[in-house]
């Protein structure tokens, strides 16, 4: 089966020196909704860069569902939609000649362009936008105006950088479902994000990229066997004026209500209520700490920082 | 892509560059118009007949052919840079270098682009004229060759210019610095016989004095230089410059780091 994407050794070192990406291989399957996570300035942007060649890569290769960019970059592009993290369009022209342009730019006739245009300006909900000129929307908008943008040539592989960066918690909600949709369509995705939460939630499979480098390549469900410690927060229907004595859980009293326990992987959650029943607890909810994927990516990008890493070369 | 994707795309590009400067009309069309206006009115109408003759015509028929085509070299120049500067400035060039277009055509888009907005203003120019002068029409072929050839040239230089500038003011240096002495100085208000011999060679090295000179030839059949020497050096100049431009937009840094 031909991959949708395949990099094998991928580097880069700007003019300057710096040395954003230190030899990446990664293979995204076709059908995969792929989470690429990294800190700010861990080489993210850097590989979608040369994927959609914004980027000239020094040394590697890079093939789009078998094609490698070198030999056939035209044809490569064909299969690419990118939405990238800043917005990047004419401000001044209306929304609707800006998706239809894009299209004419892949080569699509005037009536297909028009018409594709239509279907996903409605799917975003921007078809009332279209006489708009682009200036004059929202963040949101202009974010889901970009989506349109790189779907009117209906690629096989979307990339998208940072795609809910700054859009509120139902837009962002409605988002995830459309891109939920158009992967089970057949569309291979490709995310960069800060919310774990939105990795979590949408991707089967995840890289951690830290200063040009891989340090992690599995499935979500995968790297989150990981996970070693979960801390809990649990609400209680009582004031309680002293952490409860459940010897072997580490925890602490947040406040007369709620307190948190520290879960080992080895220990059972049965365990802790059973304890609590004992102790006429009253628990009337419980929640992760922090999403479980966060607390995995900190673990991770920490501890690349206590070991050396490639960076700016001398 | 295949032959008829390819002219969907370059016709994409032309259109949308069309529909740019067709759309800020009050910026790029009328202020060329009203600045040859004042041309014609004090060179033409309030000095020209202080002048007398020049090469044997009345000074207003003389400086007409000239005024036209630096028109159509500014603003085929200016439209191509500013247009293309400012798709770099708001990231929108990368809507074209994300996508499949070769970049040769995207180097004939916008140049297509500023030959049609120097040629247009060329027209408004020309119709403007015809309220100041009788215009005779020596040689049509000429005429049209030289004024598409030299609309050419300078879209290229605005696009080599547009694809260096980091800034506005780039793309203000060059027009401002040497565009408008190059203009003023290649024969559009003067015969460079009336020159010393040293400033005569001197101006031969000025392109521009080649295109004023063939296209005044297309009007009134008079040329201070050989036309045929004058169509050689547009097409090395444009050759020299399409082969930098494709050179750039594949390779340079400035375009993608």
């Amino acid at each position: 089966m031909i991959s949708a994407l395949s990099i094998l050794g991928l580097t880069k070192t700007y003019a300057n020196g710096f040395r954003a990406l230190a030899g990446i291989d990664l293979d995204v399957a076709e059908g995969d909704f792929f989470a690429l996570l990294g800190p700010n300035g861990a080489g993210k942007s850097t590989t979608i860069g040369v994927i959609c060649s914004l980027v000239r890569k020094t040394s590697g290769t890079v093939k789009v569902f078998g094609i490698d960019i070198d030999a056939d970059f035209s044809r490569a592009k064909q299969y690419i939609g990118v939405v990238p993290q800043e917005f990047n369009f004419n401000q001044f022209e209306k929304v609707f000649d800006i998706v239809v342009t894009q299209a004419g730019y892949y080569g699509l006739p005037k009536k297909l362009a028009c018409e594709r245009t239509e279907k996903y300006l409605r799917q975003l909900g921007l078809w009332d936008k279209r006489d708009t000129r682009a200036r004059m929307l929202s963040g949101g908008m202009k974010r889901r105006l970009m989506i349109a943008r790189a779907l009117v040539h209906e690629p096989k592989l979307l990339i998208l950088d940072e795609p809910t960066a700054g859009v509120d918690i139902e837009l962002r909600r409605s988002t995830w479902k459309f891109l939920q949709d158009i992967n089970a369509a057949g569309t291979t995705i490709i995310l960069t994000t800060h919310y774990l939460e939105e990795a979590e939630s949408l991707c089967n499979k995840v890289a951690i990229i830290d200063r040009g480098v891989i340090v992690e390549n599995t499935s979500i469900q995968h790297l989150l066997t990981k996970l070693d410690t979960e801390v809990f927060v649990f609400d209680t229907r009582e004031e309680l004026t002293a952490f409860p004595d459940i010897s072997g859980y580490a925890g602490k009293l947040l406040n007369g209500y709620s307190f948190e326990v520290q879960v080992q992987k080895n220990q059972s959650l049965n365990v802790l209520f059973a304890r609590f029943a004992e102790q006429d607890i009253h628990v009337t909810s419980m929640r992760n700490k922090s999403n479980r994927l966060e607390e995995l990516f900190v673990s991770l990008v920490e501890s690349g920082n206590s070991a050396e890493k490639p960076g700016v070369t001398s | 892509m295949k032959t008829g994707a390819l002219w969907i795309a370059f016709s994409t590009l032309v259109v949308r560059e069309v529909r740019r400067f067709t759309r800020i009309w009050m910026q790029t069309l009328l202020p060329p118009a009203i600045t040859i206006v004042l041309y014609f009115v004090i060179f033409g109408t309030l000095i020209g007949p202080r002048i007398g003759e020049m090469a044997g015509y009345p000074y207003i028929q003389f400086v007409v052919p000239g005024l036209i085509m630096m028109a159509v070299i500014t603003n085929s120049y200016s439209n191509v840079v500013s247009s293309f500067y400012g798709n770099k400035f708001q990231g929108s060039i990368d809507e074209l270098l994300v996508s499949p277009v070769p970049n040769y055509v995207i180097l004939l888009g916008f140049v297509l682009g500023g030959v049609a907005r120097g040629l247009a203003v060329g027209v408004i120019v020309t119709v403007l004229s015809l309220f100041f002068t009788r215009l005779q029409l020596e040689n049509v072929w000429v005429t049209v060759a030289i004024v598409f050839l030299t609309a050419v040239l300078f879209s290229l230089a605005g696009l080599l210019n547009a694809i260096f500038a980091q800034s506005f003011d780039d793309i203000s240096i060059i027009p401002t610095f040497v565009l408008t002495p190059l203009t003023y100085l290649g024969g559009v208000f003067y015969s460079v016989d009336m020159l010393p011999e040293f400033w005569q060679n001197v101006s031969l090295a000025n392109p521009v004095l080649y295109m004023v000179n063939a296209f005044r030839y297309g009007f009134l059949g008079i040329s201070d230089i050989n036309i045929v020497w004058a169509f050689v050096m547009v097409l090395v100049f444009i050759v020299i410059a399409f082969t930098s431009a494709l050179h750039l937009l594949a390779r340079s840094e400035r375009l993608r780091s």
